[in-house]
């Protein structure tokens, strides 16, 4: 009897093994746990983890994306520094992420107070004003690229303004204004959503003890609702930032990054020069570069929400 | 996912009043905020100067989409001289001539597959997923894992693009299941914030009744916390839909067979070849539009407060 007891437990060991795979010390994990978590984390590791690596790994070569490579070190980071299209994509990428992120937040945050206002057929409106957000943005940039080509210039001819009588998407110093007015258009739907769900956490009773002390509409704007809901502008603003950084499919549809190279984004660059230019390795690094840079805005973000988190 | 087919069910009602249903969504909505607390207030009186406002601004959106529905019924000559006017004759020339060039039935078949498909394999799995770690998280092995999942919220697409394009090839998932997989993949991230926030809420006693009940965990997540989670998977499954059925980017570089593409990539070979025709163009770019155009407007509250409750997080 003894013996078998002794070695009862070693012939456990084969069920007992899944359980002491995720942590030594832990008392009991439920197996079914592992077998919920090992498939994702296989697919995820193959399908995210391995490309990304590969992609970094690819950076210190000059690999083509097809033929021999070789190694060439840190010399494809200190080309794109010296290049002056990935300078040129990143000014107008920033340029327009700047300028339509301000835009976009100033919009939705107006929009959103006048749908937050005791107005009439609410949700009709609030219906009405997320419409773009459920449309393509490659084919909401094709309408507007004819609204460009054809509609402005004739309001522009009859007010006879110079700027606006040819497409603004062939003018090299406006193009970029083009791509803003569609990002804009598209996103303003989604933030003022979220500026709605800030604004709901605004409790009613402070409206009325104001309006009880005498304060105007535009006092409770400004010294009540702004500061209360100031988090979600600012990761309103940071989400906004990120997402317009990214900007591609706009630049498809509108412009094909032209005229010239005047409205190349960095992830039209990576796609057109990686893809078709043979500079896969070189554009990977590109890609490395704004990698980091949507870490640190990241970051950036999180401690918006802990902020938030502790109003 | 009763709350998913209460309010489709009732969706006039749902559209027209606001009370309607009121009980069935969660308090993240505005509307229901306002019947809980009384919507005749101080301010309670209608505001029409911001209704004014309202319907000066909604132009905005009206206005390019009322020139997208006029151009797909003009003839080109009639777009020359016509400018903002309604077309003469509502005529469908337009639209089947795009049809044949695009193949749309084919589009939207796979459109709907690829959408589908990953909508529903997304909120099986990830919720899963994150049941697993949001149960875990004291573990120092799941917590890792939590970590990493997240992390590739910072990995932007273009930085993978090209490598993963070389390894769906290599896999043989250059085709709609690839797709698929890379959804339910590249939500993974955000998915799980969403998912392990909310599972936290749910207490725990309730599994141990039902295990003592003696149910395992695999009963317990699919019987207990799967329903629970019905706020969050309407959220997920909104977000996921949207995103799948209207990408550009992903389509564009990983389906390798033209005759698979989906609808907005369709838009873009169609763009390439018939650039000139513009009633044409328009009316494919309507077509591809309306489906779900339509099915937003059927749905259109449960689809607002299901993206509100995403961007809570």
């Amino acid at each position: 009897m003894t013996t078998q007891t002794a070695t009862a437990p070693r012939a456990s060991d084969p069920q007992a093994a899944p359980r002491t795979i995720p942590d030594n010390q832990a008392k009991k994990v439920d197996p079914a746990f592992i077998w919920m978590l090992l498939p994702a984390a296989l697919v995820f590791t193959v399908l995210l983890t391995i490309p990304l690596l590969t992609g970094i790994f690819y950076t210190f070569t000059n690999f083509k994306g097809y033929g021999d490579w070789h190694f060439v070190g840190l010399t494809n980071y200190k080309n794109l520094f010296t290049d002056d299209i990935i300078w040129g994509s990143y000014l107008f990428t920033f340029k327009y992420a700047i300028v339509a992120s301000i835009l976009t937040n100033i919009i939705a945050l107006g929009l959103a107070l006048v749908l937050n206002s005791k107005m009439k057929a609410r949700s009709f409106f609030r219906g009405v004003f997320f419409v773009p957000y459920i449309l393509p943005v490659l084919v909401v940039s094709y309408i507007f690229s004819y609204l460009f080509t054809n509609n402005l210039p004739q309001i522009g001819q009859a007010l006879g303004w110079e700027w606006l009588s040819t497409s603004l998407l062939a003018n090299e110093d406006l193009a970029w204004l083009a791509i803003v007015v569609v990002g804009v258009w598209q996103s303003v739907a989604y933030n003022t959503i979220i500026y709605l769900a800030g604004l709901q956490t605004v409790p009613e009773e402070i409206y009325e003890a104001s309006a009880i002390d005498g304060a105007g509409p535009v006092r409770r704007l400004w010294s009540m609702t702004l500061p209360l809901i100031i988090p979600y502008l600012g990761i309103n603003m940071v989400l906004s930032f990120k997402g317009f950084l990214g900007v591609f499919d706009q630049i498809v549809a509108l412009t094909s990054g032209g005229p010239g190279t005047a409205t190349q984004s960095i992830s039209y660059l990576i796609f057109k020069n990686g893809f078709q230019g043979g500079e896969y390795a070189y554009q990977t690094a590109n890609g490395v570069i704004y990698f980091l840079i949507v870490v640190a805005l990241s970051f950036a973000q999180l401690r918006f929400t802990q902020s938030q988190e502790r109003v | 996912m009763t709350a998913t087919t209460a309010n489709v069910s009732d969706p006039a009602g749902a559209v027209e009043n606001p009370a309607a249903g009121s009980s069935r969504i969660g308090t993240a909505d505005p509307e229901i905020y306002r019947v809980r607390h009384g919507s005749k207030g101080v301010f309670g009186r209608t505001n029409w100067w911001t209704t004014l406002l309202a319907v000066v601004l909604s132009l905005t959106v009206l206005v390019p989409l009322y020139f997208t529905v006029v151009t797909a019924f003009k003839t080109p000559e009639e777009l020359a001289t016509s400018g903002w006017a309604p077309p003469r004759s509502w005529s469908l020339d337009n639209f089947s001539t795009a049809w044949e060039m695009t193949s749309y039935p084919r589009r939207v078949l796979t459109s709907s597959i690829i959408t589908v498909g990953a909508t529903v394999f997304t909120l099986l799995s990830n919720s899963m997923v994150a049941y697993a770690l949001g149960r875990n998280m004291h573990r120092p092995w799941f917590r890792r894992l939590y970590y990493y999942f997240v992390a590739a919220l910072f990995v932007p697409f273009p930085i993978i693009m090209l490598p993963v394009v070389k390894e769906t090839a290599l896999l043989h998932l250059d085709n709609e299941a690839g797709l698929i997989l890379l959804y339910v993949v590249y939500g993974l991230a955000f998915n799980i914030l969403m998912y392990t926030s909310f599972i936290k809420s749910i207490p725990e006693e309730l599994e141990e009744a039902a295990a003592m009940d003696g149910a395992g965990r695999w009963t317990i997540f699919w019987r207990i916390i799967f329903p629970l989670l019905s706020p969050m998977n309407a959220t997920v499954g909104i977000l996921t839909c949207l995103w799948a059925w209207n990408d550009f980017l992903l389509p564009l570089v990983i389906l390798t067979d033209q005759t698979k593409a989906t609808l907005p990539l369709a838009q873009y070979v169609f763009q390439g070849q018939f650039n000139t025709n513009y009633p044409v163009s328009f009316a494919s770019y309507l077509m591809a539009i309306a489906p779900m155009f339509l099915v937003y407007v059927i749905a259109q509250r449960w689809v607002i407060s299901g993206v509100m409750r995403g961007s809570q997080k």
